[in-house]
């Protein structure tokens, strides 16, 4: 195994640049780095002004997601030594606007993610009297949903989102049927009220790819699919029954 | 201070081409209009039935034309790729429960003149059926509507 291997960096500097360029370094090539690892490495000992988004090193935190040779990824769970003999390519997460470096502007993504209301809704609650009982069967069926971390790869994983900025996207809607399929919630139908609409699940066209870009396994086009089906049955039942019920 | 300048990522009009993924997903799109020609290719072979032998002989050499059977040659490989796509997809699409699953008792809100009110209502949890064997199933009831044609137009 060589002892080293180059990185080849996106930088941006919004007072200086019009665009982004590319940075070339050499880090050393070590079997249990991560890409994060040669980030740290440059930011330590070569350019100190590297700007990137990183925190609990275990992924967990979901804030060092980047496009590693074009896949989005999060770099501490990507290995250097997997890209060997490299160059390896690191560009800040595709469809978000760059602030600076590999840091992107996540502000679209914290604006969407509460329109769909991911906490459980109980109106009917105004003291809280005791814990509320959930069976391990109740919990399996959106415990999947329930392991996101809001990293946003799938974000950038989505070539709808790229095309359609509006497009509410995929983390939002699987954990708007994290919430939809828990037990205790009663918000389905606030929730559904935001999702039928067009920048809603109807956006989707099930590419796929969110799913496969998820570090957490969470399926969020199982999601949007299993969305658009109660979407649909909600706009039969609006054709079917007189206006009044609705 | 004024807000910080970012930029934006721009898409390519090629984004498609990039992943063999997104080429995959963007000729099964395709696909839905090889499904369309056949669906009209079927019906002019009907209305032709219809209008008696010498209409239906015509549609024949028609049909037998260079053209019209590179068309359906590559239509028939893209109703392939649809089939085979849609089919590997429906299990993430639709939850398909079986005997392991039972009925538990839930309350959802729902909509009645503009207002949201608690229903009671009950919903069906666990006994998922294993993907695999909601993708089988597909392809034997394709093969069992097959057979049922077959026999109907060679009876």
């Amino acid at each position: 195994m060589a002892d080293s291997i180059q990185m080849n960096v996106t930088r941006y500097d919004p007072d200086q640049d019009s665009a982004p360029t590319v940075a070339r370094y050499e880090v050393p090539l070590r079997k249990d780095w991560a890409i994060l690892d040669g980030l740290n490495y440059i930011k330590d000992h070569v350019d100190g002004s590297l700007s990137y988004r990183w925190s609990c090193r275990m992924g967990i935190c979901g804030s060092c997601g980047m496009n590693i040779d074009g896949e989005p990824k999060l770099t501490c769970a990507a290995f250097l030594s997997d890209y060997a003999p490299g160059p390896i390519r690191v560009e800040p997460l595709s469809n978000f606007p760059v602030a600076r470096d590999l840091v992107v502007d996540i502000g679209d993504f914290m604006e969407k993610l509460p329109r769909v209301k991911p906490w459980i809704v109980r109106d009917d609650v105004t003291v809280i009297d005791g814990e509320y009982l959930q069976t391990p069967e109740e919990l399996e069926e959106y415990k999947q949903f329930s392991n996101c971390i809001n990293c946003m790869l799938c974000y950038a994983a989505c070539p709808i989102y790229g095309l359609e900025p509006d497009f509410i996207g995929p983390a939002a809607i699987a954990l708007a049927e994290r919430y939809d399929l828990d037990s205790r919630d009663r918000g389905q139908r606030e929730r559904l009220d935001i999702l039928i609409e067009k920048e809603g699940v109807w956006g989707c066209t099930f590419v796929g790819e969110c799913t496969k870009v998820c570090p957490k396994h969470v399926d969020p086009a199982g999601a949007i699919q299993r969305y658009k089906l109660k979407a649909a049955q909600e706009n039969v039942m609006a054709f079917l029954l007189p206006r009044g019920t609705r | 201070m004024s807000a910080p300048t970012t930029y934006r990522q721009p898409v390519s009009r090629l984004w498609w081409l990039k992943k063999r993924t997104y080429f995959l997903f963007v000729m099964r799109e395709l696909s839905s209009v090889f499904v369309a020609w056949f669906a009209v290719f079927l019906m002019i072979m009907v209305v032709a039935i219809g209008r008696g032998e010498a209409s239906y002989q015509s549609f024949l050499s028609w049909a037998a034309s260079p053209i019209v059977v590179v068309v359906n040659i590559v239509a028939l490989a893209f109703l392939v790729l649809h089939t085979v796509t849609w089919f590997a997809l429906t299990p993430q699409a639709m939850v398909v429960r079986g005997p392991g699953g039972r009925w538990v008792p839930r309350i959802k809100e729902v909509s009645v003149a503009g207002r949201r009110v608690p229903a009671a209502t009950v919903v069906r949890v666990g006994g998922r059926v294993p993907a695999g064997m909601v993708i089988a199933s597909q392809y034997a009831g394709l093969i069992v509507v097959s057979a049922f044609v077959v026999w109907l137009v060679l009876r």
